[in-house]
């Protein structure tokens, strides 16, 4: 499989795949890095927004 | 609060006072608005305080555009209630938001959402762990565009 890297298209047999994750109430990460010796020549990240943003409000009374 | 009130609120449907707006074309049968999501840098100042897009803090890099990205808002905002007193609007965009092939070296934690049709006016800030990106992709998947979980609820209680 080709891999877009900062040195081009290159095959990732010849790359050392490195995968990671956050999971936490706020959000669920996952990225994928692709090292050339101990250069990083590609990382990707995806995140999953978990809490919304919310404006609450009441039933006023009098 | 009434809950249909609070999408007709996000449709654009009540005006208390004087406005000035871009145009939407039709009075009848107005356009929907543009709206953006742009990457903020982790020293950034944005939070619920910010009212307008702004490139102060903004990301640069490779295949990064200042602004960021159209937001797919396919879905129009929805309202419900489950009780006389207990009513929420929701939405959330229709598709991720996704930046392609950039490089992004200095570490960023935030998404502003904002309305680039109405003089950039901010929308929301959601906020997430630090990260960088080197020629590959970053995106935000949408949560379910659910009472509960939709990504940005105006709610009575």
């Amino acid at each position: 499989m080709l891999v877009t890297t900062t040195k081009g298209d290159m095959d990732d047999s010849l790359l050392e795949k490195r995968e990671g994750s956050v999971d936490n109430d706020n959000e669920y990460t996952t990225w994928t890095e692709y090292w050339l010796d101990s250069e990083l020549v590609h990382r990707s990240v995806h995140v999953r927004l978990k809490k919304p943003v919310t404006l609450d409000s009441s039933v006023a009374s009098f | 609060m009434c809950t249909s009130f609070m999408s007709e609120l996000m449709l654009g449907q009540h005006q208390f006072g004087t406005s000035t707006l871009v145009s939407r074309t039709s009075l009848t049968s107005p356009t929907t608005d543009t709206l953006k999501a742009a990457l903020y840098l982790t020293t950034a100042t944005i939070n619920a305080a910010t009212t307008v897009y702004t490139v102060t803090g903004e990301v640069s890099g490779t295949n990064y555009t200042a602004g960021g990205i159209t937001v797919t808002n396919a879905t129009a905002p929805t309202s419900t209630n489950t009780s006389a007193t207990a009513g929420v609007a929701f939405f959330t965009p229709s598709a991720s938001l996704t930046f392609t092939t950039v490089t992004l070296s200095t570490a960023f934690d935030t998404v502003l959402l904002y309305n680039s049709t109405q003089s950039n006016k901010a929308i929301s800030v959601h906020t997430f762990g630090s990260q960088t990106v080197t020629a590959g992709s970053f995106s935000l998947t949408m949560p379910a565009n659910t009472t509960s979980a939709a990504l940005i609820r105006l709610a009575t209680t």
